[in-house]
């Protein structure tokens, strides 16, 4: 894993699990889209413009107290299996990749700040996509580290800026404030007592979104939910932030409270499944990501139920991201075909659950478990 | 995992409806799925930029705009614009500015931007005076959130911008 070591904390402390809320939510993202005056934005931007747009943003992270001393990897300078680490790690997006179009275009880059939780895209679909991306629920702390970073940015790079319109962006779905907040949620509960519907109704009535794993157009697996604001244009940076910051605390609240009705009226059925889960991941020979993701779901709940005494939710969210295809194939050091994928995943869970997520079954050195009342 | 639908096809299509409040999910073979008219790009909740766009299409009150308008700068038109949902480069904006002020009202409820306040290089004194107000904000609510550290940045940021009295 070499090419990992120049990679501050590897673009892992987002799955430390600490912050508010760490077993609902697992991680926190804010970006802000920038673009430089004088270029034609990402899809239409010729070779020489993002050659330009690389070279001025190089030049000005290393006048900025931010980014000096992070990592600058330009996508085409890496291997393919590489680059999908980096993207499992959500740490790129697909766009940059260039996915089926015949790989990352020239000037795609990403720096890691070798400081705070901070990365920058750079020739994406905007110029600059500055990010946060953090542990449990931190939005405002997220949004202060973009924030001050854009401002050291803005005073090197003359932005694209509009009196009316804000900040201009490719799409016009991002204009204004350039501002997308996101927080990926586990929601189980939710979905058990089939109030989720209604919930992500909700979101749509007081302008959020919500999206699957790996952002934009993917679908949900696992009970994960992606929340974000939907507008980004004649609200305040601070009033899009605290208006998420605020439904999502409600839905926390609604997700509780629906756990607490799974135990109360379900209590059977719901340990059977979370044990079941538990069970399958600690014994299978094969596992599909999509049952992993599935029966991780399980796992997790029982965590935060503290019905799986010992089980960190540190290591489900480790599980879930060393258990992707590129990941394994990176760990084995080879492609693996599907088959053999599914083997490698399994391998690797029965492994760490057994170091580290070993649970005493239920009366045997279990004096921690919660007995029923 | 194997298909819902027929039972022996491999699920690549992995559907989540909401019908009535309900969530169910359904995984579906390529061929089942091209049957019900599943394409194999997942379902977005969002409503798609493109929807807005076609919409504008059929409005009148001079929002329509001339397909054949150019952005001097990087040659988009405004069909371009129409059919990809994306815009070309920042002169775009100023090109294409009475339609774009319907679309974005129709997107995002406003036209007006109300966040922070961008300082060019050489920025008027106007410009100047937004901005602090914007950083005076921000000060505020530094204050109120008992954030003291990002506040005395903040304050020194205002200083440091305003003008010698």
């Amino acid at each position: 894993m070499d090419e990992l070591t120049p990679i501050p904390d590897h673009g892992l402390s987002w799955l430390e699990a600490s912050g508010d809320h760490a077993d609902i939510v697992l991680s926190t993202r804010v970006r802000v889209a920038r673009n430089i005056q004088g270029y034609a934005f990402g899809p239409r931007a010729r070779v020489n413009d993002r050659e330009a747009v690389l070279k001025r943003f190089r030049d000005s992270a290393a006048r900025t107290d931010g980014l000096r001393d992070g990592s600058l990897l330009e996508l085409s300078e890496l291997d393919s299996r590489f680059r999908h680490v980096l993207l499992e790690r959500r740490l790129l997006t697909r766009e940059l990749l260039g996915e089926g179009d015949g790989g990352p275009a020239r000037g795609a880059a990403v720096l890691l700040s070798g400081r705070d939780p901070l990365s920058v895209l750079v020739n994406e679909e905007d110029h600059l996509r500055i990010q946060s991306l953090v542990s449990g629920l931190r939005l405002s702390e997220a949004w202060s580290f973009v924030d001050r970073l854009d401002e050291e940015l803005g005073q090197e790079l003359p932005f694209a800026y509009h009196h009316e319109f804000g900040y201009l962006t490719s799409c016009p779905t991002n204009v204004g404030t350039g501002l997308r907040a996101s927080v990926f949620m586990h929601l189980p509960g939710l979905v058990l007592t089939k109030e989720i519907g209604r919930v992500l109704q909700g979101l749509g009535q007081v302008g959020l979104t919500f999206r699957g794993l790996y952002g934009e157009g993917s679908e949900v697996v696992g009970n994960f939910f992606q929340v974000s604001n939907q507008t980004t244009l004649g609200q305040t940076e601070e009033d899009l932030v605290d208006h998420l910051d605020k439904v999502v605390r409600q839905v926390i609240e609604y997700e509780s409270k629906a756990r607490q009705v799974l135990l109360r009226d379900a209590r059977a059925v719901t340990e059977d499944k979370i044990w079941r889960a538990y069970g399958l991941l600690r014994y299978a020979r094969s596992l599909s990501f999509e049952e992993l993701m599935n029966l991780l779901s399980g796992v997790r709940l029982g965590a935060s139920l503290k019905l799986l005494p010992g089980l960190r939710v540190y290591t489900l969210n480790k599980i879930m991201i060393f258990t992707q295809p590129a990941h394994l194939e990176q760990a084995a050091g080879r492609d693996l075909p599907p088959a053999e994928n599914d083997v490698h995943r399994a391998s690797y869970v029965r492994s760490v659950l057994a170091s580290e997520g070993d649970v005493p079954p239920k009366g045997v050195g279990g004096d921690e478990f919660p007995e029923r009342a | 995992m194997v298909c819902d639908n027929c039972g022996s096809g491999d699920a690549v299509v992995h559907l989540t409806q909401i019908v009535n409040n309900e969530m169910s999910t359904y995984h579906l073979c390529e061929k089942c799925a091209a049957a019900k008219g599943l394409e194999t790009s997942p379902e977005s909740v969002n409503i798609p930029l493109t929807d807005f766009l076609a919409q504008m299409g059929q409005t009148s009150s001079g929002e329509e705009g001339d397909p054949e308008v150019t952005c001097d700068f990087c040659g988009l038109t405004f069909a371009d614009f129409r059919e990809t949902g994306r815009l070309g480069c920042p002169h775009c904006y100023a090109t294409f500015e009475t339609q774009l002020r319907g679309l974005l009202r129709r997107i995002h409820g406003a036209t007006q931007h109300v966040g922070k306040v961008y300082l060019p290089p050489d920025p008027s004194a106007n410009e100047m005076e937004k901005r602090l107000e914007g950083l005076r904000r921000k000060l505020q609510r530094a204050v109120d959130a008992e954030d003291f550290e990002r506040a005395a940045e903040l304050r020194d940021k205002i200083r440091d911008l305003e003008p010698a009295r």
